[in-house]
């Protein structure tokens, strides 16, 4: 975390426990900074409606990408349940590998219990009786800080049977992954979890209905469910003054790339990006100049420098024609080639796409290739017309799920923005 | 050369343990691949079928797992197994070099394992390290802001 940053209880309620040597905070200390009060308000004198209305005033927006509202998803879970011995399940997205996103692992490895916390309280509010973390495979620390976490929120009697006599019944588990991706789209990561090919899985029905083992289920990202105790114990008007701007709360954000100092810190909504390029990441290297950039992971369209000043929030990254994404932002410096950085970034979703739908399957591949021919100053003079048909076939709507829209998205905007740089990867000789 | 190949009481026990966090016990099956591979190094054809016995799970549904999941090995790899960060953020701050040095130093291509089969050298999806790239990982250590230099001394401390 940078210096000047205060983190305070009322002003940053994801960071504020984190320790300045960056070390696990582990069961007591998260105890001692007010961990655990809200879930135990909550289990004596909270139904789960009330949680669920809680959030929903809150305005809480999924921070996976989407933004889609954290309230309402858990509303659309079955309102009754018939039978009470059959299991409802709360996921956590832990599978976090979003080129250029760093966001979940900070929170894993810092603040576990934050997370457990956030999971026990949604798992009240929609009637879940098992949970799963989802921690990708290869964050090998998370998966030891998570497995020590789990065990000391047992041994507190917050996880298992009856939980602190309340009469609620809530079991957590930790599941690691084998690589790939497509695991975080979240009927994949469902599909994944039960033992399969991580294929995306057609909606309707949708996992609030049919999930996990055709039960109920909901899918919350990391930093999602860490927002929810804080929510619960200090209420919705106070979570919304943190804002600048009308999506509510605090976002962890970052920039990364050839900055001065790379990082990621929970900031307000409505922060420009200019304020955390240039006070917190301490601008461009130098002897670089900003060229472009990308505000919310790999599947985001860049930006320009005239786009800085914009705030940072969901709506207005969206209206300059791009996506907040998960607000890890990248700068690409005056000295990249664009051709070669979108190759780069083509080759990692055409390696990762599931292979399930057609047109991802077989047009990213061909979208590398002429992408390669173009670095390479070999290109053929219908490539940049072949790479726009290629961003139509692949956009939303046509494809299974978003891998292949997210894919294009680079692409479509690095050939608005830096045309020229493309077209001089046609070789003359080939111009008919 | 012997056909012959048994999950140790251990692979097996590992296994077992794991049906008591899930409701369906094919979900069971990428956990399994990774502790029989944790002890061999790899996935054997025969280790898929020893798999989807204790399962009780075709064998070709254990191998259409095992062929998606790109940390589960089909072929023998090295002692140590480096994985070098080659998203786009490392691409930005010099992942290139070092990927060039390591297969120059080791002698080999990505994807292949040294002689000695003391290493075999991967490419992996962004390791969320970004903030400290360019990064790799050995084994189950992350490294951080690595130059050419500094990633080939590290090399050393891996026999």
């Amino acid at each position: 975390m940078n210096n000047k940053i205060n983190r305070l209880e009322e002003t940053h309620p994801l960071t504020w426990r984190m320790r300045d040597d960056k070390k696990t905070v582990w069961i007591k200390e998260y105890c001692n900074k007010n961990g655990y009060i809200a879930f135990k308000k909550t289990l004596h004198q909270k139904t789960s409606k009330d949680v669920i209305n809680l959030v929903k005033e809150s305005d809480l927006k999924g921070r996976g990408g989407a933004g889609f509202p954290t309230g309402l998803k858990w509303s659309l879970m079955p309102d009754n349940i018939h039978d009470k011995k059959e299991h409802r399940y709360l996921l956590c997205n832990a599978d976090e590998m979003e080129p250029g996103t760093y966001k979940d692992r900070f929170l894993i490895e810092q603040l576990p219990h934050q997370l457990i916390e956030g999971m026990l309280l949604s798992a009240f509010a929609i009637q879940a009786t098992r949970g799963y973390i989802f921690l990708r495979g290869e964050y090998i620390k998370g998966e030891h800080v998570l497995k020590k976490a789990i065990q000391e929120a047992s041994n507190f009697g917050y996880i298992g049977k009856n939980i602190l006599n309340s009469g609620f019944n809530f079991n957590l588990f930790l599941h690691t992954g084998a690589g790939r991706y497509i695991c975080g789209e979240e009927t994949a990561l469902i599909n994944s979890l039960e033992g399969r090919r991580a294929n995306p899985r057609f909606k309707p029905p949708f996992p609030a209905m049919f999930g996990l083992w055709g039960k109920p289920t909901c899918v919350n990202n990391v930093e999602t469910l860490s927002n929810v105790p804080a929510i619960v114990l200090h209420g919705p008007h106070w979570y919304k003054t943190l804002s600048h701007s009308s999506d509510t709360g605090t976002k962890l954000m970052g920039f990364s790339g050839n900055v001065n100092n790379p990082g990621v810190w929970e900031l307000p909504f409505g922060i420009t990006a200019r304020e955390i390029l240039e006070d917190y990441a301490l601008g461009m290297k130098s002897g670089l100049s900003l060229k472009a950039w990308q505000p919310g992971g790999a599947g985001t369209d860049f930006l320009v420098s005239k786009h800085l000043d914009l705030s940072m929030d969901f709506n207005t990254i969206t209206k300059a024609g791009s996506r907040l994404g998960t607000a890890l932002s990248m700068a690409v410096d005056n000295k990249t080639n664009m051709v070669s950085l979108v190759y780069n970034i083509e080759k990692f979703f055409a390696r990762e796409s599931c292979g399930l739908c057609t047109p991802c399957r077989d047009g990213l591949p061909w979208i590398v290739k002429i992408l390669y021919s173009l670095k390479n100053k070999e290109g053929q003079t219908n490539d940049i017309k072949n790479l726009e048909k290629l961003c139509f076939s692949l956009g939303p709507g046509k494809t299974f799920c978003a891998h292949a829209p997210g894919a294009i998205e680079p692409l479509q905007s690095a050939m608005k923005y830096f045309r020229s740089e493309f077209e001089a990867g046609i070789n003359i000789k080939n111009q008919i | 050369m012997s056909t012959q190949f048994v999950l140790s009481t251990f692979e097996i026990n590992e296994i077992e343990n794991q049906k008591k966090y899930y409701e369906n016990y094919k979900a069971i099956a990428i956990e399994a691949l990774k502790i029989v591979q944790k002890q061999r190094g790899w996935v054997s054809d025969l280790a898929i079928i020893e798999i989807a016995k204790i399962l009780n799970i075709n064998s070709s549904d254990i191998e259409s797992i095992a062929t998606f999941y790109s940390q589960i090995y089909r072929q023998p790899v090295g002692r140590n197994i480096i994985r070098y960060c080659d998203s786009v953020v490392c691409y930005l701050t010099g992942y290139q070099k070092i990927k060039k040095a390591l297969e120059n130093h080791l002698s080999i291509k990505t994807g292949h394992t040294t002689l000695d089969q003391r290493f075999t050298l991967l490419p992996i999806c962004c390791l969320g390290n970004c903030d400290k790239s360019p990064t790799i990982m050995i084994n189950e250590d992350l490294h951080s802001k690595l130059t050419p230099e500094s990633a080939l001394n590290l090399l050393e401390s891996y026999k």
